[in-house]
């Protein structure tokens, strides 16, 4: 039995590994100062992402400043707040639309954001992410509430502290380093979407720093549009930038592990 | 009453069991009065018709067998009962002459005159040493310019915790052992300087050392704070405390009843109903 187990983990482990590797192994090569500088070409030697890494950073740092508070708030009402019957449906529709498609949520802010404010722009992908991150988050923060102790809870009302203030001063405090970690793992997730990204920021091949105005570059699109290309430079700088965002959720999974452990990070 | 014949035994005096006869002839007026509580949690009675005085500057200790409504009793006493949902209270709780209870008044002012000390010890895992003790002014909302300083050495002292924490205040509150964390506890429900301290079995977890030490820092606080003590070792209310309570319940899913009050020598030497002095002689328990 023993054997049969840890040949499943093996089993489980060959395609993640696969996938690293082979990703590092291509990618790596693509790495210079062009890919880091430069701007994508359509053709010839491949050119750079600069301008996708850019985009990237502000899409995604957007849709933080939107998803994160929200996700949290509700994730602290459900969880204080949250026994009734508004609690039940709003943790039903949170917990189905973790499931939602991510194209859907793309389409949902094109019609809605797109078609209306006209044009594509970085704030309508940054809308489509935060989509996806406000019911992963307020699931996760609600779990991590909720496991604070009532012990707590009742010590802080027995010395006349107010309800709200007992949870805004005490309990969330208390369950910091969890949300932070929801939080991070959130965010690591939705910085790799790409099909959201298609109808709402659309990329670009130039620089842009106004997230309100114009298609906005994406990591991801942009090794969409290269793996596609005809060009082995281009398909090159593909891989690059695959290899970029893997680091990327990496190094956020490895932040949000060290945000949990460290005991001074909930104040 | 029928059962009251089946278990032979009738109250020898006719009023009922308020310890008001005790206290006839007392100067100071009880800084509680307890009228006709009742307490449910949804339809379920958890304690009918309690009447009981609290003395003040003195220690009252509730005793009685496990289920019959102790705990359920002292929360009524700062509407801690009301946070579980579905709890509600009939009667009315006196502080100082008012009711607690009444249309309009808010639980949060009543908790800060009437502090709680709990089984477990909880202090907030966030918070230092220093803090912990302070957190009910900081959060409570008193903006008294008071000395934070003065605050915390006093009642640490108040509550024997000063000597062995003086060093390291900076500490985290949960870096203590159990004794030490509870007498943080104590300290910190004295810095909101409450009229009265309900304790609920607050060394039932602790070593002999330490409820030592618990039950000396009650009869130092008693000059200055009226205790009311919920407490499953018989000793300690013999010992420790002035008034006695004993609450019995008749049958398994009946309401828990203040069956006997008053002063505790009485209560354990010469009780006037059977059950109480079967309880207290160990008989059963």
């Amino acid at each position: 039995m023993t054997a049969l187990a840890a040949a499943s983990v093996v089993v489980a482990l060959v395609p993640l590994a696969a996938v690293l590797f082979y990703v590092a192994f291509k990618g790596a090569a693509a790495w210079n100062k062009e890919f880091f500088t430069g701007l994508p070409t359509l053709f010839g030697s491949g050119g750079g992402v600069a301008n996708g890494i850019v985009g990237t950073l502000i899409t995604v740092a957007l849709a933080s400043i939107i998803g994160i508070p929200i996700g949290v708030m509700a994730g602290i009402y459900l969880s204080e707040y949250g026994t009734g019957r508004l609690g039940s449906l709003i943790r039903f529709v949170a917990d189905t639309m973790t499931g939602i498609p991510s194209i859907v949520a793309g389409i949902f802010i094109y019609g809605l954001v797109v078609l209306n404010t006209g044009g594509y722009s970085g704030f309508a992908g940054a809308l489509s992410l935060a989509i996806l991150m406000i019911p992963v988050i307020a699931r996760s923060t609600e779990g991590v509430v909720r496991l604070v102790p009532d012990s707590i809870r009742e010590a802080s009302l027995g010395l006349g502290i107010p309800r709200w203030k007992t949870i805004v001063r005490v309990v969330v405090p208390s369950a910091l380093n969890g949300i932070v970690t929801g939080v991070l793992l959130s965010v690591a997730r939705v910085a790799g979407e790409t099909a959201p990204l298609l109808f709402t920021a659309f990329g670009s091949d130039y620089f842009n720093l106004n997230p309100f105005k114009g298609p906005m570059p994406e990591l991801p699109l942009q090794v969409y549009n290269a793996a596609r290309s005809a060009y082995q430079g281009v398909i090159q700088v593909g891989w690059g930038a695959a290899l970029l965002l893997v680091l990327m959720v990496l190094v956020a999974n490895l932040l949000a592990r060290l945000a949990f452990r460290s005991p001074g990070g909930g104040r | 009453m029928e059962s009251r014949r089946v278990f032979g035994s009738e109250p020898r005096t006719a009023g009922r069991p308020d310890g008001g006869d005790v206290m006839r002839g007392s100067e100071i007026a009880p800084v509680m009065e307890v009228h006709d509580l009742s307490m449910y949690y949804g339809p379920f009675q958890a304690l009918a018709n309690v009447n009981m005085k609290v003395a003040r500057h003195r220690i009252t200790a509730l005793i009685g067998p496990s289920g019959c409504g102790k705990s359920t009793f002292l929360r009524g006493l700062n509407r801690m009962h009301e946070i579980v949902p579905g709890a509600r209270v009939e009667g009315r709780v006196l502080l100082d002459g008012e009711d607690i209870y009444a249309e309009g008044v808010d639980p949060v002012r009543v908790r800060r005159r009437v502090g709680m000390v709990f089984q477990k010890p909880n202090p907030f895992p966030t918070m230092s040493i220093y803090e912990n003790v302070i957190a009910g002014l900081k959060l409570g909302g008193r903006r008294k310019k008071a000395d934070l300083d003065e605050v915390v050495e006093r009642t640490l002292r108040q509550a024997a915790l000063w000597d062995e924490v003086k060093d390291k205040l900076k500490d985290s509150g949960t870096s203590l052992s159990g004794g030490q964390q509870q007498r943080l506890c104590i300290a910190r429900a004295l810095a909101v300087e409450p009229e009265v301290i309900l304790m609920d079995e607050p060394a039932s977890a602790l070593d002999p050392v330490s409820t030592q030490k618990i039950e000396d820092a009650m009869q130092q606080l008693k000059k200055d704070y009226t205790v009311v003590i919920v407490t499953h070792n018989m000793q300690q209310a013999a010992r420790a405390s002035d008034y006695t309570g004993f609450f019995f319940i008749e049958r398994m899913g009946a309401p828990g009843q203040l069956w006997e009050f008053g002063e505790t020598e009485k209560i354990f030497s010469n009780p006037e109903r059977q059950e109480t002095e079967d309880y207290v002689t160990g008989r059963f328990g």
